[in-house]
Formats: C-alpha cells, structure tokens, sequence
C-alpha cells in the first residue's frame, strides 16, 4: 500500500525562521517531526520541546563500572591470584590502586557517553530515506528542514502544506520512501 | 503609593534605549569578514577536496623518509641491542624518555583547547581544536613509540599490560610505570573518541559534498548516518560536554603521572612535589607551541586568515605566555627549595650539576663547571625568557615572530626534559659512578625519525578529515544566532 511519501519536508533560510516554524509545529501537535540543522541552534531543544539528554546517566554508569574495575582487578591480582609482597606493605592498598582505577574510570565514562550518544540516536545505521533527498544535502551546508512525517496522526497533505508555507518556507517538497 | 505607581509607570513607558558600544571596544569576530556559513563549508571542506598542492607534496615525501628512517633504527635497535644507544651507567634513561616526556607533553595542548576551553566557553576554541587533537593524537603516538622500545627485551612490552607472564605472575601496581601505562593508553583511547565525535557531522559534510563513488562511500560510511537532526543535536552535544568533563581531570593526570615516573623516586632533582603542577604547566606550554608552529604557516598556505584569525594566534601567545611563567616559577621555587629544603645532595645537584656555567656563575661561586651547563641555560633562556616577549603586541601580531618563538619553545621544552634526566643521574651519589651521558647517531636518527611520523600523520590529516571543525566554526558566526539580525531576528542582538 505504501505510495505515501515517507515525510514533508520544508526548506528555511536562517535561524530564526527555522527557530520560529518549530515552535509553531510542536504548537500544533505534531509528534512525528524533527529539525535538520548543519549546526546545533540556541534554543531549539525548548522550541522542540526536547527533554533534558539521557547521555549522562550510560557515562555515570560507564564511570562507576571503571572504578570498580580497577579497584577489583588490582586487588585480584596483587593479593588474591599471586600476592607479591613489596616492601612489607599490605598485600593491597586503595591509594597505589587509585591512579589505574582512576583512568579506568575515565576511560570507561567515555566509551558511555560516545556509545550512549551513538545508541540514543539509534546511530550508526547505514539508511535513511532523508539521505537520498537531492535538496536535503544542503542540511550539512546553510539551509535548515522541518521533516514532517506523513505518519503522524495530526498530518494532512494539503493542511500541514499549507501551515509550512505560511510559516515562510519557500520550498517544500514530499520525501520518497 | 500613588507617587511610586506614577515613577513605575513613567519607566515602563519609557523606552528603553541601550547605546551600542564605541567601535574600539567591539571584539574583533571569529570569523573575519563575515563570512556566512556556506562559505565556512567550502573552505574549509575544499582544502581536504581536489588535488595536493605541491608543498604537500614535498613534505610528504620527506615525511615519510624521516618515518622511513624511525622505524629502520627500531628495527637496528631490535636486533642489535640497547647497546647502539648511548646509555651507560649511571645514565640509565636518556633520549626515549625526554623524547616520550616531551611528546606526550605536546599532546596536551590539544586537550586542553578542546576539553578545558569548551568547559571555559572561549569560542574561539572552535577555529584551532580539530588540528590541535589531531597533533594530539599524532604525538601521543610518537611518544608511545620510546618506552615500548626502551624497555631493551621489545617483545616482552605485553608484561606492562595486565596479562599474567609465563609464570603466572601479574603486573606490580606499586609502580608508577604501571600508572603510565593505563594514563597513556587512556589518553590515547579517549582523545581519539573526542576527535572522532567531533568529526561526525564534518564527515557528513564531506558525504554531503562527495563527487565520487568512493569518496561517498568512504565519509558515508564514517559519518555514521548523521543527518543533523536536532534530536541528536540535542544528545551530541550532551555527550560533548560529558567527554569534554571528563577529558579535564584526564589531560591534568596524565602528566601528573608522567611526572610521578620521576618524582616517586628517591632521587634528587626527581624527588619533588612540585612535579605534578609543573610537569602539566610544560606540558600545556610545549603543546601551544607546537600548535602555533603548526597553524601559522597552515594558515597562510591554505589560505584560512580568515577563521584562523590574527586574534586567535594572539590568544594562543597569551596561553603560551602564562604557562611559560608558570613554568619559570616553578623552575624558580624548584631551585629555592634545593637551598631551603638543606638536602645537601639536592643542593649540590642544582648548583654543581646543572647551574654553574662557566663564565658568570661558576667563577664566583669558585665552582667546577656543571657537566650539562650548556643544557640547563638553554632551557631557562628558551622556558624562561623567551615567552615574556609575547607581552609585546607587536611580536604576538608579527606572524614570523611568532613562528620562531615557537619553535624555541619546543626547544626549551626538549632541553628541559633533558635536564631533568640526564643530570639527574649522571652524578650518582658516588663520585666512583660519576659518568657522562651523550646520545649516538641511532639515538639523534630515531629522535628526528619520530617527526616524520608525525608529520605524515598530520599531513593525511589534512589532506582527508577537514582541519577545522566546520560545524563548530559555523555554530559561533553571528549568521548561526536565531536572535542576531545576521540571523533572521527583526531587531536585537549583538555579536558576543
């Protein structure tokens, strides 16, 4: 059944319309749309209404799995696996520990915020019907889009048209599946 | 009341007029010219697009002859012997560890414009941090090369790795070599992640523009489907800030490691607590300078004055100059505790071992000569002097000034590190193991081999991966603010 576009897309010139025809469309209750900007704009994520990143909760977890890795995989090591007595020192202690578990930490915070951006955006995928668009690889260079999906429920062809010309697109195109 | 209501009323309808700024007080922009952001895309993308230039060319054969070289003198070494270089006793670390000090000391520029800058909201970061973690990267490997090679039985370097050896016996975490090994590796590992995540929507960029097949297939496929939709916007530049957080504390403990190699050590001139601080200030300092040898003549060749602009590379003198100072006082207070402190052997190491040159201080004091004089003072001339002219205007707008102040830095930088380990043992605490230290022609060879790797690396950096975060130069130009006239906004707004 599937002759439906897969989206609308409408073209804007600066910032501020972009800006502008965002606040409009999550206004209007859309649910299904997105913003395609070359850089990230001030003040889109509230214009949106996007909440606040979960990124930071994969590098928090990230963090604290580095530590305790450290920690753990020193003290196995050096006191239960093969202890090797230095000095007469205590077979493990936290400080002589701490540096490794420390970039331990570090690195494995990392590697969450880097794999957590890349799985909340559900990146990498090698598809996107957006990406065979012709005029949507100015999204990279100085244009800004309003994609609007034709499967959201409040979609209309000739109304939502209606809505991003009025917003001041002067080009709005259907995207193929 | 009534009286108050009227005054309220009377400034509420009274316009409020704000006077722009005399014109001598407006910032110079980031972007000279004001250059849209179209424009941001096509210079800096088509400097990684069409054929090399001929200097590229030049460079990247010499390069890869230096590199040629590095890895014939490992492969010497390898089957040789430490033998072939110039250590002896006492004298048991000598060029790969300055050379490892002083390279990895370099990489934290890089860091420290891309993580601590971003913290610090200094917009002007965005013109010079793709190229600075690059050189960050590159050298980090440089200097991964020397303690791998300078641990003599080579194919043991997985022991330093916590793998339990042959006889089931895992790495001792007492040591602070073992530190070094995982602050370097991570080092490396997350500087690489930093700069890749910077790099995926300029890889887009590229896809976007790419003519051929390969070359779409190549940056498509790295560019990992990024579309720049702001949803991810949204959780990129979450993870930015958090890898940016966490590169701070990263890039301060890396050499505060590096120094601890040093400093845990019973040994004067190494036993110090003011290594930490000291060794970061260096590292920061060397790094600045190898950023601004590297970009002023990058800027002028590939034609990019207008992003990389005159106040940018004044900035980075600034940078150059304060770290420079921090490190003069700390060479200062390094010489004020040997006295001080009343070690006498650190006294006599300071005095006898590293100050006393030959005509001034020397012949006063009624003093022997030190045996690295000649290395101590060019240090101080080039870490302690030097820097202090770019307090002058004209020398941190001089652009061939700048250059060469620069590369004395690096200079200082080397001789410091030098400094601190060879004349650190080459005066042992019995006059009996008294030796002196000089390199041979495969320690000299292997050094210099070490900057054709980095130099090939930096020019396939160039010429592939766009050498300025495009979308991050765009994102600061008065065009890309919703509330600046440039940007669409009907009235307000003034450039920061």
């Amino acid at each position: 059944m599937n002759d439906r576009p897969y989206a609308i897309l409408a073209e804007f010139e600066n910032p501020a319309a972009i800006l502008r025809a965002a606040d409009k469309v999550r206004g209007e209750g859309f649910r299904n749309w997105d913003v395609f900007t070359p850089f990230p704009i001030h003040g889109m994520d509230r214009a949106m209404g996007i909440q606040n990143s979960k990124v930071g909760w994969f590098s928090f977890i990230g963090g604290v799995t580095g530590y305790a890795t450290g920690m753990t995989m020193i003290w196995f090591m050096n006191t239960v696996d093969y202890p090797i007595v230095i000095g007469g020192k205590p077979m493990f202690s936290p400080f002589s520990a701490f540096p490794p578990s420390y970039e331990l930490t570090i690195l494995f915070g990392a590697f969450g915020a880097l794999l957590g951006m890349l799985f909340l955006n559900r990146l990498p995928r090698l598809h996107h019907p957006l990406l065979k668009n012709k005029r949507f690889k100015l999204a990279s260079h100085d244009r800004f889009y309003v994609v609007i999906e034709t499967n959201d429920p409040k979609y209309s062809e000739t109304a939502t048209r209606k809505m991003l010309e009025a917003l001041g697109s002067k080009h709005v195109e259907f995207v193929e599946e | 009341m009534a009286d108050a209501a009227q005054a309220l009323k009377m400034t509420q309808s009274a316009p409020l007029v704000v006077h722009a700024p005399p014109a001598e007080l407006e910032r110079e922009p980031l972007v000279a010219n004001g250059r849209g952001i179209g424009w941001l895309s096509d210079t800096i993308a088509g400097v990684a697009e069409g054929s090399p230039a001929a200097w590229w060319k030049i460079c990247f054969a010499i390069s890869v002859t230096m590199m040629t070289v590095c890895f014939l003198c490992i492969l010497y070494l390898m089957s040789t012997g430490v033998g072939v270089w110039g250590l002896n006793h006492p004298v048991m670390w000598g060029y790969a560890i300055v050379n490892f000090v002083w390279w990895i000391g370099i990489g934290h520029a890089g860091t420290l414009i891309s993580a601590i800058l971003f913290l610090l909201r200094q917009k002007w970061r965005t013109s010079i941090n793709r190229a600075a973690e690059a050189m960050t990267i590159f050298a980090v490997m440089c200097a991964g090369i020397f303690p791998l090679i300078h641990i003599g039985r080579i194919w043991l370097g997985w022991w330093l790795f916590p793998i339990p050896n042959s006889y089931s016996i895992w790495p001792q975490f007492r040591s602070p070599l073992m530190w070094d090994v995982f602050a370097v590796s991570t080092y490396f590992t997350v500087s690489v992640l930093f700069w890749y995540m910077g790099l995926i929507p300029d890889l887009a960029v590229m896809r976007d523009r790419a003519r051929t097949k390969i070359r779409k297939i190549g940056y498509g496929l790295f560019a990992l489907g990024w579309t720049g939709s702001n949803r991810h916007w949204s959780n990129y530049e979450k993870a930015y800030l958090i890898l940016a957080g966490l590169s701070t504390p990263l890039v301060l403990s890396v050499h505060s490691i590096v120094s601890l190699d040093f400093s845990v050590s019973q040994l004067p001139g190494w036993h110090t607590t003011i290594f930490p601080p000291y060794f970061v200030a260096g590292a920061v300092y060397s790094g600045f300078g190898m950023v601004l040898t590297l970009l002023v003549p990058l800027r002028r060749l590939l034609k990019l004055e207008e992003i990389i602009t005159v106040r940018h590379i004044e900035l980075m003198c600034k940078v150059t100059l304060l770290t420079g100072s921090i490190v003069g006082y700390a060479y200062g207070m390094e010489f004020f505790i040997a006295w001080y402190g009343g070690n006498p052997y650190e006294k006599y190491l300071f005095l006898h071992s590293r100050a006393a040159d030959p005509f001034i201080i020397g012949p006063l004091l009624g003093i022997e000569p030190a045996p690295y004089w000649w290395a101590y003072w060019t240090m101080i001339i080039c870490n302690v002097v030097v820097p202090q002219l770019f307090w002058l205007k004209k020398v941190r707008t001089c652009m061939i000034a700048v250059f060469v102040l620069s590369i004395l830095v690096n200079i200082g930088m080397w001789f410091e590190r030098f400094v601190i380990v060879v004349t650190s043992l080459n005066r042992e605490f019995l006059p009996a193991n008294w030796g002196y230290y000089s390199p041979t022609w495969v320690d000299i060879l292997q050094f210099l081999g070490t900057f054709g790797l980095f130099f090939t690396f930096f020019l396939l950096f160039l010429r592939y991966v766009p050498l300025i975060a495009i979308a991050e130069v765009k994102g600061v130009t008065p065009q890309a603010d919703p509330h600046h006239p440039l940007g669409g906004a009907k009235t307000g707004g003034r450039h920061p």
